[in-house]
């Protein structure tokens, strides 16, 4: 695979929210790129604008100024629904509230995007299976509800939903955050596996050093801008196999 | 999004919730079912006030002396009293107008009539044998007057059944008896069918006697009461109306229609002032349960906003993974139609089962078109769409990152 391939690019993006009459900067001209097979960490205090850059990253929103193309394409000026299918498309997210559908089974769960790909039903399958596999949740739990998993099956479910469109990007938004110190080790384990077995991109948001340190480059923002942007020189590798 | 989808998502949502979803439908099942047991009614009604009106005759037109009072009215200012219509008028219809298959004139009034210890009060029609032609008459026992008794002024009579139950007893052999009407005797040489119904108007508490007797010992002089008049078929009637009018508006020598001192009545009009009036009944009764119909509808809005605001979160990860507004917008609009097209069907049924019952427990006519289904159908359809419109529009117009955020 191509190594240098760019696969988001930021060039000075700014947020403004406007309260009122009162305009609130929260990103002032952000300026990075991620190549693809890259895993990065966005590293940042909150309110230091890293939710809004993974909104902007993730199609969410759109940036005031500045342009972020992904994948090759410039998508800071869609509308709404274009935006729907760059995320359909090009991305899958990973929450920290794993947002998964309550009462349905896990494989329903994993499945979810595809009927807004309207992929075919005997295509799903075989996605799904792949998906699941990738994101080492057991065959034998894919038939129960997902109000029945512990936190850490519920996303390894979540990776799994993200990444059964072959996404360009796979965004984590503190995938962490809910789950305790051990688990969230093997969360972070799983991405590591995702990012060197399968070359996903992986961009993780957190605000936590020590979840950062997965990655094997960190993006350090504050205040609205990024303060430092290097290679992670002390990377954290977890066991596969103990996960 | 495809159907099969949409399927899934609205099957696996209602299911979640299935004790709210029951009760929210239960309002749209209450509404339908009301509306189809209500109209049941009304048409029921319908039905049988037109099959009444029906049994009278078949293309029948009605002359009567005096002005009707308005469009439609059978009731007119000077019926029974007023003495402009004659013999000779109803013999010149019969031998005038075309495409008349008969003319029956009748003097007709209410006597007292006495038989062996009872008496009852009842309508005495004088006429002749076509009558029993043109008002649809039939005999059960005995026979009908004929010609040589009209001629010849016999004092006979033909009984209508109500009128025989009253004089004789239930079923009572009656033929040959005497019975009394204003004094004079009558034997009795007939009873006729029973056309049913009841009350006023009822064909069957009447007694028959020949129109020549009826004048000369009852009603006097050689005025009638009524000239029925029987059209060859449905679209002459039109024309012999205009016909039967105009003659005797020469006969009667008045130039002006306005001042006609005789009413000619279409049977057609009586049917459609009878529908009218039956019909807005049926409205009425509609309109009352379609209430009912109208708050079901508010819970299905109701549920559809406590649900969408429930469902925030969901709304956001749809959206986050690709859903865009139209499909938002079509899984929840077919979460609340699904709701509604299954109550109005449970609706349909329960109506029906109700119209049943009313017929069966309360003895009133009911009936259920195939029109009202249809319409009960549509209209439950078309109240999932108008309800659940605003609550998806609210869901699909949702904010992806504020939904995500939503607690």
């Amino acid at each position: 695979m191509d190594a240098r391939r760019p696969i988001i690019e930021c060039r000075d993006i700014c947020k403004t929210y406007l309260n009122g009459d009162v305009a609130t900067p929260v990103l002032k001209n952000v300026t990075f790129t991620i190549d693809a097979g890259e895993f990065v960490a966005i590293m940042g205090p909150s309110g230091s604008g890293k939710s809004t850059l993974m909104h902007i990253l993730g199609a969410l929103d759109s940036p005031t100024s500045g342009t972020y193309r992904l994948d090759g394409r410039d998508v800071s000026t869609l509308t709404d629904d274009e935006l729907a299918d760059v995320r359909r498309e090009k991305i899958g997210f990973v929450f920290q509230s794993f947002n998964l559908l309550p009462r349905a089974t896990v494989l329903r769960n994993a499945i979810l995007p595809l009927i807004y790909a309207e992929t075919d039903p005997e295509r799903r399958e075989t996605l799904a299976e792949h998906a699941l596999n990738a994101a080492g949740m057991p065959r034998d739990r894919w038939d129960h509800l997902s109000n029945q998993l512990s936190g850490g099956q519920m996303q390894r479910v979540a990776i799994a939903r993200a990444l059964i469109n072959s996404p360009s990007i796979v965004l984590a938004d503190e995938p962490t955050g809910n789950l305790d110190t051990k688990t969230g080790e093997v969360v972070l384990g799983t991405f590591q596996e995702l990012n060197e077995r399968e070359h996903h991109t992986i961009v993780l948001i957190t605000h936590e050093r020590y979840v950062a340190e997965h990655a094997d480059r960190i993006i350090h923002i504050q205040d609205g801008v990024i303060v430092e942007d290097s290679r992670n020189s002390r990377r954290r590798i977890v066991n596969h196999t103990a996960a | 999004m495809t159907i099969n989808d949409l399927f899934n998502e609205t099957y696996a949502s209602l299911t979640a919730n299935k004790a709210r979803s029951g009760l929210t439908m239960l309002g749209i099942v209450i509404g339908i079912g009301s509306v189809i047991a209500m109209i049941s009614v009304g048409q029921g009604a319908q039905g049988s006030i037109e099959a009444r009106i029906n049994s009278l005759g078949s293309n029948l037109l009605l002359v009567e002396p005096g002005a009707a009072r308005g469009a439609g009215t059978f009731v007119s200012s000077g019926r029974g009293s007023a003495t402009t219509l004659t013999l000779e008028d109803s013999d010149a219809i019969a031998q005038n107008v075309a495409q008349v298959s008969e003319v029956a004139p009748e003097a007709s009034r209410r006597f007292q009539v006495t038989a062996t210890g009872t008496n009852t009060n009842t309508e005495v029609v004088g006429t002749v044998p076509s009558y029993q032609d043109v008002r649809n008459v039939q005999v059960d026992e005995g026979s009908f007057i004929t010609d040589a008794q009209v001629q010849s002024g016999s004092r006979v009579a033909v009984l209508g059944p109500t009128a025989r139950d009253d004089l004789f007893g239930e079923g009572a052999e009656s033929v040959g008896d005497t019975i009394r009407i204003n004094n004079t005797e009558f034997t009795v040489i007939g009873v006729t069918v029973a056309k049913g119904g009841t009350g006023f108007g009822s064909q069957d508490d009447m007694i028959y006697v020949p129109l020549t007797t009826a004048q000369r010992y009852l009603t006097g002089g050689d005025s009638v009461t009524t000239i029925s008049v029987q059209a060859a078929n449905q679209q002459a009637m039109t024309q012999v109306q205009q016909d039967v009018t105009a003659l005797l508006l020469d006969r009667h020598r008045i130039g002006d229609p306005t001042q006609a001192d005789f009413s000619v009545l279409n049977q057609e009009d009586i049917v459609a002032t009878a529908t009218s009036v039956t019909g807005t009944f049926t409205l009425l009764l509609g309109a009352i349960a379609g209430i009912s119909l109208l708050v079901g509808g508010i819970g299905i809005m109701n549920m559809m906003l406590t649900t969408v605001t429930e469902r925030t979160r969901e709304i956001g990860l749809r959206k986050a993974i690709g859903a865009k507004k139209d499909d938002i917008t079509m899984q929840f609009l077919a979460e609340s139609v699904a709701l509604t097209v299954i109550g109005g069907v449970i609706g349909i049924a329960l109506g029906w089962l109700g119209a049943s019952l009313i017929s069966s427990v309360g003895g009133i006519t009911t009936s259920v078109s195939g029109s009202s289904v249809i319409l009960a159908f549509g209209v439950s359809a078309a109240i999932g769409v108008a309800f659940g419109y605003y609550p998806a529009r609210r869901a699909s117009a949702l904010n992806p990152i504020e939904a995500l955020r939503y607690e």
